[in-house]
């Protein structure tokens, strides 16, 4: 029988079976980045033990770090200069590469991997951050994990794994107007729960899944872990090779060829089978947009605020009631009449330099709401300088955005700058948990265009409405 | 690392579904590179009554006296979902956390909590209900008992559950054993895999 590229790559990278489900599997490469890396270089450098391949270990500087122009290693964070400087040392000392603060390589750790093309196809690679799935994209088995499974990783160049059960998420037909990848991954999370995906790899297929272009297919993987998957991946075929091709550490010449063979034997064989399947048709999927504190609620964004009246499980109805208390919303408003205080276009969901495109596109011509505070913040320096050649940076500007250096900046709250108490924020991130972007800052997740587009009328917007207008 | 056998104790209700690691720590309380002194920041936007403040919420559990002295969370579905971050496990342990038990886990901070000396319970949600109601009935005298060795959790009432472990993260707490160490024992095995490997895979090897 046939096997899914999970199986495929989880065989290649078999080492030893430890019985009843789990296996010591290789890793190819290892991510750090200087919140939870620097733990994970000291702890392994307290226990005296060495970098296996200095050489496969990567670590950048995104989480801790400002995002002001002319920052420094001093952070509005509270002791974050500390973070900045252990890492430093420490990745000196481990000799493992650092993209370091002035480096114009540096930014989000998931963005930078496959720009640098330090992630690419057959590949297992980990890093102590939970959206390392969003490499899986590239056809390669990438998972988060935590700051002693890393010391794990670089000490023995493997991870005891359980192996998983796999699932397909299946996307039928072509997303229609105005409907992102971001749309797509919200709309299965908010129709499957937050934990639909737990114990499960998630293979996303599908002609939906073959029309998206690379850097969407990234934004589709980086939430599979929203849905509780221990990772997402997508088969690679033409688009991805042509993405990986020619970017610095990718193989090149001769092992190019090679490597292509080899990756060409991937993809997922017609008659896989899988534990659980769910099938989604993009007809069906319109721009999204969450009312809540949880990724699982996500609706469309012609909906109104759901009653938890009407929701028959208990569990469900008071995680909900406690949302709808956090975000100060009541039942029955329609979503396109909650306004808002700011906008948030960055991540590693969506920071690349497509959707940065794409919510030009929608601020050309425009402004930001009066009274919104409109930040953007490119994944990395490479896609900010990219942005900027094309003259980006300054339709931001002029519609009255912010316009940063590269970081992870405030799609979490470190400790430092924030969008203020109760301010109500359309963010382009992941994760609308309760305080997850500043101190009772109220997220509401959607697609970067979605962001520009409710950042001009100053309340969620049905980007589909501003996009024909104009 | 502590081993971990046995284990009767004060168990809290937080019977909610997907408790983040957010929740479990804010970002803003981990505030070192170190794995020490988190406690303190646990459930920190629960457990206090102001953003950053340290003045004790009467509501939250954890605050309420029979139940400081908990080393067991009875929670929902998906517990420890999103952040990788390992301080949530660290500061739930620094506080006296040993033992969680959930319909279901984060799959990152479940195998941080075996690697920190706490044991993860996966048992039905409609279980943990029933035993919540029980602790809540009496805290201080109305414990669980864990055994690791039987794989069993004993509720007030005297009945008890089985649960499920991986064989590995079972020796591993039991015998409070240093994973690397562990795999230590294949290195022979990497060793060849990595050889046949680069021959198999070189453009893999920069
Ligand atoms: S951008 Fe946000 S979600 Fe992504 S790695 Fe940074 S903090 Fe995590």
């Amino acid at each position: 029988m046939g096997r899914s590229i999970i199986e495929k790559l989880w065989d290649a990278h078999a080492v030893a079976d430890l019985g009843d489900g789990s296996w010591l599997v290789y890793i190819d490469r290892v991510f750090l980045h200087e919140r939870t890396g620097s733990i994970a270089l000291k702890g392994l450098e307290a226990a005296g033990r060495q970098v296996r391949n200095p050489e496969q270990v990567f670590c950048v500087m995104d989480h801790i770090v400002d995002t002001l122009p002319g920052r420094t290693d001093e952070t509005m964070m509270p002791g974050g200069k500390a973070f900045i400087t252990t890492t430093r040392q420490a990745a000196h000392d481990a000799g493992i590469t650092l993209f370091d603060l002035h480096d114009p390589r540096q930014g989000i750790v998931h963005v930078v991997s496959p720009e640098q093309g330090i992630a690419y196809p057959g590949l297992t690679l980990v890093c102590p951050d939970s959206h390392t799935c969003t490499q899986g994209a590239l056809g390669a088995m990438a998972w988060g994990i935590g700051s002693t499974d890393a010391e794990h990783a670089m000490a023995t160049k493997t991870l005891v794994v359980k192996k998983p059960k796999l699932m397909e998420v299946r996307f039928d037909g072509t997303p229609g107007y105005g409907v992102t990848a971001k749309d797509m991954i919200l709309h299965l999370i908010g129709r499957h729960g937050a934990a639909g995906g737990v114990g499960y790899a998630v293979e996303f297929t599908g002609e939906g899944v073959r029309s998206l272009p690379q850097e969407a297919r990234f934004t589709l993987c980086n939430m599979a872990v929203e849905f509780g998957a221990w990772t997402g991946v997508i088969s690679p075929d033409e688009t991805t090779f042509n993405y990986v091709q020619g970017r610095p550490y990718a193989p090149a010449d001769g092992a190019w060829e090679q490597a292509l063979t080899d990756w060409q034997s991937l993809r997922t064989d017609a008659d896989a089978s899988y534990d659980a399947q769910i099938v989604i048709d993009c007809a069906d999927i319109i721009p999204q947009v969450t009312w809540g504190t949880s990724p699982q609620h996500a609706a469309n964004i012609d909906a109104v605020v759901p009653d938890p009246a009407a929701e028959p499980d208990h569990t469900r109805r008071e995680l909900m009631e406690k949302a709808l208390a956090y975000m100060k919303l009541e039942p029955g408003t329609p979503l396109t009449e909650i306004p808002i205080g700011a906008a948030f276009i960055g991540s590693c969901t969506n920071s690349r330099l497509s959707d940065l495109r794409a919510a030009a596109a929608i601020l050309k011509d425009r402004k930001v709401a009066p009274g919104v505070k409109a930040i953007c913040v490119p994944g990395s320096g490479s896609v900010k300088q990219a942005a900027e050649a094309e003259g980006i940076h300054e339709i931001f500007q002029a519609a009255g955005f912010e316009w940063r250096e590269a970081g992870c900046s405030m799609c979490f709250y470190a400790g430092g700058e924030n969008f203020g108490l109760e301010t109500r924020v359309v963010t382009s991130t992941n994760r609308n948990f309760e305080n997850r972007q500043g101190p009772r800052t109220r997220s509401h997740l959607a697609s970067p265009t979605t962001v520009a587009a409710s950042a001009v009328s100053g309340h969620l917007t049905d980007v589909r409405e501003l996009a024909t207008e104009k | 690392m502590e081993k971990f056998t046995t284990l009767t104790a004060v168990a809290a209700p937080i019977l909610r579904i997907n408790i983040d690691t957010d929740i479990i720590i804010p970002s803003r309380e981990m505030k070192r590179v170190s794995k020490q002194g988190l406690s303190d920041g646990m459930f920190a936007n629960w457990r206090y009554t102001e953003p950053g403040g340290r003045e004790e919420d009467p509501d939250f559990v954890l605050n309420q006296a029979p139940y400081r002295n908990a080393k067991i969370i009875l929670s929902g579905a998906n517990f420890g979902c999103g952040s990788s971050r390992e301080h949530a496990v660290w500061a739930l342990h620094e506080w006296g956390i040993r033992c969680v038990v959930a319909p279901s886990f984060g799959a990152i901070f479940q195998s941080n909590c075996v690697r920190n000396g706490i044991l993860p319970v996966v048992l039905e949600n409609s279980v943990i209900e029933d035993m919540a109601s029980q602790v809540e009935a009496n805290p201080a005298e109305n414990q669980l008992q864990v055994n690791l060795e039987n794989c069993t959790l004993t509720a007030p009432d005297g009945t008890t559950h089985g649960f499920d472990i991986q064989p590995a993260d079972r020796e591993m707490l039991l015998e409070g054993l240093d994973a690397i160490a562990v795999t230590m024992k294949h290195d022979e095995a990497i060793l060849e895999f990595q050889a046949r490997d680069r021959l198999q895979r070189p453009w893999v090897y920069l």
